[in-house]
């Protein structure tokens, strides 16, 4: 066998390049991202207090723990003040987040799973089917997502589950028409045909061949899916139509939105909660979208 | 693996044989007749360069052999291709797929963009291995390695573990041979291999092509415009024009003595062919390929054929044979001219 050292880089650059997987070349970049670190760390804060939050603050959101009305920073027992049946606000934070960012994961885990598979058959597959996917998708798209999603709710009972349900069924379709795009440039690129033409079937081009190169951009709108999820959950229950046993930020701002003028603080705290979780969501998808942008990698 | 057990007794039997191959496209315009009765065949170990400008029809015969024309537009309208006597085109999808990469391979004109930017190398070639030959992932992985080390790549082992970016333009095409023959296939179509590639490193794939069919014994089909790859690889050479193959025969009475006109100005364009003095410019054929809308009720190329009578323009011409081995479709050798190989004009 005749080596052609001529063809090969320097085996330094060679060395250098070969610890470098698409992987670690998005993470370089997104470490870059100042905003990005920021809204990183502002999601460590959230999921500290998902997972801890409870274990430290013992005290539960649902019973009485002081006066209604307490102004906050006033009463060690109640050190965010309580609502207006008396209720632990900070007892509230530290119980809520479970249940709405479980909520906003959830749906947007559906929204994913719904819109990629929908979109995916649709733009690889093309031809009738689609154009049946399409239909549909337009179908869903026209809907006003809020009210479809509040007749969603009230027709089964408002529990978590069906809440997530509820989200997750009217938000899909935007996943549906990026995947549908992403699966339709990328099915007639050479390395789809060239293992096409290896006698690879349409199952295992589009899993494997087609979806790992269209995951940075539907990664990207799945964290921002997160972000309007956790949102989505926080009006229903604004509206009252969220699952009431069940303590979430959104619930805290539902219940105590009568007395808005009369407990600012009831409102406030939940309020900066989910706040800041959309705020780190959305911080870190944007610096996903930079780390998958091969225009911002160095070579 | 499935293939050879229909493999016929006979040793002449050709592995490939590709005949009557008819290829139409629906347009808004009408039908396009993107190939009309394509037709060679190839033996073991041999290689057939089959050439023609672009827009031929040269890159539509190995979709139509591989079956990978899209469908809804395209139609495979009628012909054979056989492997090993095996009726190609009659196989149910999933046949198909276990002879694609496997009994009949391919590579494609762009080593840039063949390969998967997500996966490493290794992956991608033990991938095909595992599609055909059931091997389990490590074993997959290494006989990938032993792919990268016979076509050449230094280090295989480490390079295994590299992404396409990584690799060179060449490595790229090195590596997507290994791909093409990981499962040892009886057939390659390849498909402008080094059309993207700059000169030393085509010759450096040449050379490991011609070095890996002489070793393993599989047959080439292989698709170019570039004459002097032809006269390098090929042992026959079939010219394609207008979706019709107008002459086919040994690669040096092809360039040698070319029959059908435009063989003649394909030979007479390649630059180095000929010796041309200093200042005297190439020359080129006039005018450019006819639409395939209209199905050739004439000779396609009589427009910008400089022998072309009245009757070309009136019927399509038949193929005739001036010579063992020999085919061409001109009216200037009509299917009565006795063997006479020389070059009319």
């Amino acid at each position: 066998m005749s080596a052609f050292p001529d063809s090969a880089p320097s085996p330094d650059t060679a060395a250098a390049e070969a610890a470098r997987s698409p992987g670690r070349e998005a993470w370089r970049v997104f470490r870059r991202n100042k905003a990005a670190l920021l809204g990183l760390a502002l999601l460590g804060l959230v999921a500290l207090v998902m997972l801890l939050g409870p274990t430290l603050y013992p005290v539960d959101p649902f019973g009485l723990a002081s006066q209604p009305f307490t102004e906050p920073f006033t009463n060690a027992a109640v050190p965010l003040g309580s609502d207006y049946l008396g209720r632990d606000i900070l007892a509230g934070i530290a119980v809520g987040g479970r249940a709405t960012v479980t909520v906003g994961l959830a749906a947007a885990a559906i929204t994913v799973l719904i819109g990629v598979t929908v979109g995916a058959l649709a733009g690889y597959f093309q031809g009738w089917a689609d154009e049946l996917l399409t239909r549909l998708t337009e179908l869903f798209q026209v809907l006003p997502s809020l009210l479809f999603a509040m007749v969603l709710v009230t027709l089964f009972s408002p529990s978590l589950t069906v809440v997530t349900l509820a989200i997750g069924a009217v938000s899909w379709t935007t996943t549906a028409r990026l995947a549908r795009a992403e699966f339709m440039r990328l099915r007639r690129l050479e390395y789809v045909n060239a293992v096409r033409a290896m006698g690879a079937g349409p199952l295992r081009l589009m899993l494997r061949e087609v979806l790992p190169n269209a995951l940075p951009p539907l990664i990207v709108s799945a964290t921002l899916i997160v972000g309007t999820a956790i949102l989505f959950e926080a009006g229903l229950s604004f509206l009252g139509l969220s699952d009431p046993n069940v303590m979430s930020w959104g619930l805290m701002i539902g219940a105590n939105r009568a007395y808005i003028l009369d407990c600012w603080w009831a409102v406030t705290f939940p309020g900066l909660a989910i706040f800041v979780t959309v705020l780190g969501v959305s911080l870190v998808g944007d610096g996903l979208n930079d780390a998958f942008n091969p225009r911002l990698h160095q070579r | 693996m499935t293939a050879s057990t229909t493999t016929p007794s006979g040793d002449d039997a050709p592995l490939l044989a590709v005949d009557g191959l008819s290829v139409q496209f629906q347009t808004r315009r009408g039908t396009a007749h993107v190939l009309d009765e394509v037709g060679f065949t190839l033996a073991r170990g041999q290689t057939l360069g089959l050439v023609g400008e672009s827009g031929c029809g040269k890159s539509m015969t190995a979709l139509a052999m591989m079956r990978l024309i899209p469908q809804p537009p395209g139609r495979i309208a009628a012909g054979s291709v056989r492997l090993h006597g095996r009726e190609l085109l009659a196989l149910p999808e999933a046949e198909m797929r276990r002879v694609r990469g496997n009994r009949l391979s391919m590579i494609f004109q762009e080593p840039m963009t063949s390969l998967n930017p997500v996966f490493t190398i290794g992956e991608q070639i033990a991938e095909s291995v595992r599609l055909h030959l059931g091997l389990d992932r490590r074993a997959a992985l290494a006989h990938a390695v032993d792919m990268l080390a016979a076509v050449g790549i230094p280090a295989p082992a480490r390079r295994a573990h590299d992404y396409p970016h990584h690799f060179s333009g060449g490595m790229r095409q090195r590596a997507m041979i290994a791909m093409a023959l990981a499962c040892s296939p009886d057939a390659l179509i390849a498909d402008e291999p080094t059309t993207a590639l700059d000169v030393t490193v085509q010759a450096q794939i040449f050379d490991l092509m011609a070095e890996l069919r002489e070793r393993t014994g599989t047959a080439i089909l292989l698709i170019t415009h570039d004459m002097g790859a032809v006269a390098e690889m090929a042992d026959r050479v079939a010219v394609m024009y207008a979706g019709r193959i107008v002459e086919e025969g040994g690669v040096h009475d092809i360039l040698e003595r070319p029959l059908h006109p435009y063989t003649q100005g394909l030979v007479a364009c390649a630059p180095g062919r000929r010796r041309t003095a200093p200042g005297e410019t190439l020359r080129e054929i006039p005018g450019t390929v006819p639409s395939l809308l209209r199905r050739a009720e004439a000779c396609a190329f009589a427009e910008r054929c400089e022998h072309a009578r009245p009757l070309c323009r009136q019927r399509p011409p038949p193929g005739s044979q001036p010579a063992s081995g020999r085919r061409v479709r001109c009216w200037l050798y009509p299917e009565t001219t006795p063997a006479d190989t020389a070059s009319p004009a």
